[in-house]
C-alpha cells in the first residue's frame, strides 16, 4: 500500500526535487534564494539543510549566468534544475534558453544533450505586477528542442517534475503559482513519473471539448459543473504539457463532441489556443459544428491588480464562451 | 623559457589556422562576386574569420587537455584547431555537409565536438555562462578539468560575460576567460565603446586576477596562459586574460570595412604574430627548410580537409527533423514532410 501525503502543489514540487536529489547526486538546484532561504515560494525549503550548499546553490541575481551555467553543467552530464523566481525573470536569460538550451543537441549530431529542467512560477492571480504574473508558455512552446510542462495538481506536479528531471532533453517547467497553495491533494511518498506529453481528461462530457492547463483548469472545471446543471456536458481536457502537445487527445475529444473551447490566461493572439484550433482544423474539420471558442487573456501587457480579475478568464467567462460554442449557429 | 618543441607546435597550429582561413576565404568567395551574394557558392551564409588572432588561441589551448572545456564565439576556427577539433568534420560542417560536426545543420559558428569538449556560441559572450557551468561541474565531481571561454573585446560589455566573472569568482571556479582584443567591435573601435583600455582591469571588480598580454606574441600568451590555466587546474580560482591580437580581415567576409582607415589595416597586418614567432624560431636555430616543412604539412592537412569535406554529401532533407530530442515526441509534426512537394532533395 502506497503511503501518501496531503500536499499543496508547491510542496509537491519540493517533494519531487527532494526525491530526485536523494536518488541522483548529479541533480543540483541553482537559483536566486534557493539555498538557505528556501526559495521565494518555498519550493526548495529544507533542501539546503539536507543536501548542502554544493547541491543547492545560491547564485547571484543574474539569470543569463544561472541558466547558462546550467547549460554547461548539463553538457558535462549533470542534471541541473535551475530556478527563476518568476517566469518574467527568464527574459534576461532568454538567449541562453533559445540559443543554447534548446539547440546544443541539434548542433552536435545529438552528441551533447542537455538533461536540464528550468523551473519557474508563472501566471497571474496573485496581485503582482506584470512580469510577476504573465503567462508566456507560447514563447517556449514555439522553440523546437524544448519541452514545456505545466502541472495543475499536486500529484502531477511531483510526477511531472520527476519525469522532467529524468528526461534526457531540456524541459521548461512552469508552475502555476496561483494554485501553489490553493488546495491540497494526495501525493505518494514514493517516486513516480507522470509522463510528459500526455493530456488527461478531467471530466467527461458529450457536448463540447474544453482544453486548458495550469491554473485555468479550476475555473474551467467550475464552469463545467455549473453548465452541467443546465444540461451542457463538457469534456475537460487538461493538456498538462503544452510542448509537445498531445494532439491525439485533442482530436479524440473533439471528434467526440464536434465543438471546442480553449481556455488560457495568456493573450489571445499567438497563444496556444490558435495552435489547438489549427490542429482541429487540420485533423478533424469534418467533425466541426461550430467555431472553436478561445477564452483567453487580452492582447495587453498583464494589468496591475485592479484589472487582474477582469483580465483572467473566470468561470463566468468560460461558461459564457462555452454556451456560445454550444449554441452555434 | 618555453621549450623549442613547444614553439614548433604553436607555430604548426598557427600556420594551419592561417592557411585554413585563407583557403576558406577562397572557397567562400567563389560565386559570390561581383555583387556580393551571400547565398551563393560552396559556403553560403556568413563567414567570420580570425586571421591575426591565432596567438591567443594556440597560446591558451596548448595548456589544455581533451577533457577541458572550451567555448568559442562566432569566430571559432583558430580556437577549434588549437583545441584539436577534428579538422575534416569541422570543415564538412562549414560546407554544410552530412558528415560535419553538426550534420551540416549548424554551420561555421556552431561547431560542437564532444571528443575534445569544444562548443561555440554565435551570440557574443554567451559562451561564458556555459563555460562557468562546465567548470562548476568539474569542481562538483572533483575532476581536475578546467574550462576556458573565449570572447572578443567587443563582447566584454555583455551581461553574460560580467555575470560569469562574478559567478566564477564567488564560487572559485576553475575557469579562464580569454578576451581576444582585436581592436574592433564590428565597426566600432575600442576607444569608442569603453574608457577602459586594458580590459583585464575589469577583473579587479570581481577580486579576480586580471592579466593583459599587450603584444601579438604566442609565446607571451603561452606563458601567461600557463599561469592562468595552472591556477584553475590547482583549484585556485578563475582568471581573466586579455590578449592583444589583430584583425587582418573584415568583421565578416565581404565586409567592405568602410569604417576603417587604410593606416589601421596596414598597422594590423604589420604586427603579424606568425612572423614574430618565425623570427623567434630562427633565433633559436630553426632553419628555413624546417619552417617550410611545417608550412607544407599544414597546407597538406588543410587541403585534405577541404577536399574531403567537398566530397561529402549534403544532409538528406529528413535530417532537419533529427537530433532535436533524445526521445522524439510523437505529435510534434502531425504529417510526414513531403520532400518532393518542397522541391528539395539530398544529393542526387
Amino acid at each position: 500500500m502506497t503511503e501518501t501525503q496531503n500536499l499543496t502543489l508547491v510542496q509537491a514540487v519540493r517533494d519531487g526535487l527532494f526525491t530526485e536529489m536523494s536518488a541522483d547526486e548529479d541533480v543540483v538546484v541553482l537559483g536566486e534564494d534557493v539555498g538557505k532561504n528556501g526559495g521565494v515560494f518555498r519550493a526548495t525549503e529544507g533542501l539546503y539543510d539536507e543536501f548542502g550548499g554544493d547541491r543547492v546553490i545560491d547564485t547571484p541575481l543574474a539569470e543569463s549566468g544561472i541558466i547558462g551555467a546550467a547549460v554547461g553543467m548539463a553538457a558535462m552530464g549533470m542534471r541541473p534544475v535551475p530556478e527563476c523566481q518568476f517566469s518574467g525573470f527568464m527574459y534576461p536569460g532568454f538567449d541562453q534558453i533559445v540559443s543554447h538550451m534548446s539547440r546544443f543537441r541539434t548542433r552536435s549530431r545529438s552528441r551533447f544533450t542537455l538533461p536540464m529542467t528550468l523551473r519557474a512560477p508563472y501566471g497571474g492571480g496573485i496581485r503582482a505586477p506584470e512580469h510577476h504574473s504573465e503567462s508566456k508558455e507560447a514563447f517556449y512552446a514555439h522553440e523546437a528542442g524544448l519541452k514545456v510542462a505545466i502541472p495543475s495538481t499536486p500529484y502531477d506536479a511531483k510526477g511531472m517534475l520527476i519525469s522532467a528531471i529524468r528526461d534526457p532533453d531540456p524541459v521548461v517547467f512552469l508552475e502555476p503559482k496561483l494554485i501553489y497553495r490553493a488546495f491540497r491533494g494526495e501525493v505518494p511518498e514514493e517516486d513516480y513519473e507522470v509522463p510528459l506529453g500526455e493530456a488527461i481528461t478531467r471530466r467527461e462530457g458529450d457536448d463540447i471539448a474544453v482544453f486548458t492547463w495550469g491554473a485555468m483548469t479550476r475555473p474551467t472545471m467550475e464552469a463545467a459543473e455549473s453548465l452541467a446543471e443546465e444540461g451542457i456536458e463538457c469534456e475537460v481536457v487538461d493538456l498538462r504539457t503544452v510542448s509537445p502537445l498531445d494532439r491525439e487527445a485533442i482530436v479524440e475529444a473533439f471528434e467526440k463532441t464536434g465543438r471546442a473551447a480553449v481556455v488560457h490566461e495568456a493573450p489571445k493572439s499567438g497563444g496556444l489556443g490558435a495552435e489547438i484550433t489549427a490542429t482541429i482544423q487540420e485533423e478533424a474539420l469534418l467533425y466541426q459544428e461550430a467555431p472553436v471558442k478561445r477564452i483567453t487573456g487580452f492582447d495587453v501587457p498583464f494589468p496591475l491588480y485592479a484589472l487582474e480579475d477582469y483580465y483572467l478568464p473566470s468561470a463566468a467567462r468560460v461558461e459564457a464562451g462555452v454556451k456560445e460554442a454550444v449554441n452555434f449557429p | 623559457m618555453v621549450a623549442l618543441t613547444k614553439l614548433r607546435e604553436l607555430y604548426a597550429d598557427m600556420v594551419t589556422a592561417r592557411r585554413y582561413e585563407e583557403r576558406l576565404q577562397e572557397e567562400y568567395l567563389e560565386g559570390k562576386q561581383p555583387a556580393f551574394d551571400i547565398s551563393a557558392g560552396p559556403i553560403p551564409g556568413e563567414l567570420h574569420l580570425a586571421a591575426g588572432q591565432e596567438a591567443a588561441a594556440v597560446g591558451v589551448c596548448h595548456h589544455l587537455r581533451p577533457s577541458d572545456t572550451v567555448t568559442a564565439p562566432h569566430r571559432p576556427h583558430h580556437v577549434a584547431i588549437a583545441k584539436g577539433v577534428d579538422l575534416k568534420r569541422m570543415t564538412a560542417e562549414i560546407f554544410g555537409r552530412e558528415t560535419g560536426l553538426g550534420k551540416g545543420k549548424g554551420g561555421h559558428m556552431h561547431l560542437f565536438d564532444p571528443d575534445v569538449n569544444f562548443a561555440c556560441s554565435g551570440i557574443i559572450a554567451q559562451g561564458c555562462p556555459p563555460a562557468a557551468g562546465a567548470a562548476l561541474a568539474a569542481k562538483k565531481r572533483n575532476e581536475d578539468a578546467v574550462a576556458v571561454a573565449f570572447l572578443g573585446e567587443g563582447a566584454i560589455d555583455q551581461g553574460g560575460f560580467l555575470e560569469s566573472l562574478n559567478f566564477a569568482s564567488v564560487h572559485d571556479l576553475p575557469v579562464v576567460f580569454v578576451v581576444e582584443d582585436n581592436d574592433w567591435a564590428i565597426s566600432m573601435p575600442k576607444e569608442r565603446v569603453t574608457d577602459v583600455e586594458d580590459g583585464s582591469k575589469r577583473a579587479d571588480g570581481f577580486d579576480m586576477p586580471g592579466v593583459r598580454v599587450d603584444v601579438d606574441d604566442a609565446v607571451a600568451v603561452y606563458e601567461a596562459a600557463g599561469e592562468a590555466v595552472g591556477r584553475a587546474r590547482d583549484r585556485n580560482g578563475p582568471t581573466l586574460l586579455e590578449v592583444q591580437v589583430h584583425r587582418r580581415m573584415g568583421h565578416f567576409m565581404g565586409d567592405p570595412q568602410t569604417y576603417r582607415s587604410d593606416a589601421d589595416e596596414e598597422a594590423a597586418l604589420a604586427r603579424d604574430s606568425i612572423e614574430r614567432l618565425e623570427r623567434e624560431l630562427r633565433d633559436r636555430g630553426v632553419d628555413d627548410a624546417e619552417l617550410n616543412e611545417v608550412r607544407e604539412d599544414a597546407e597538406t592537412r588543410v587541403e585534405e580537409a577541404i577536399s574531403w569535406a567537398k566530397e561529402q554529401p549534403h544532409p538528406e532533407p529528413g535530417a532537419a527533423h533529427e537530433d532535436v530530442f533524445v526521445n522524439p515526441p510523437s505529435g510534434v509534426t502531425d504529417s510526414e514532410p513531403d520532400f518532393e512537394l518542397a522541391g528539395v532533395s539530398g544529393d542526387e
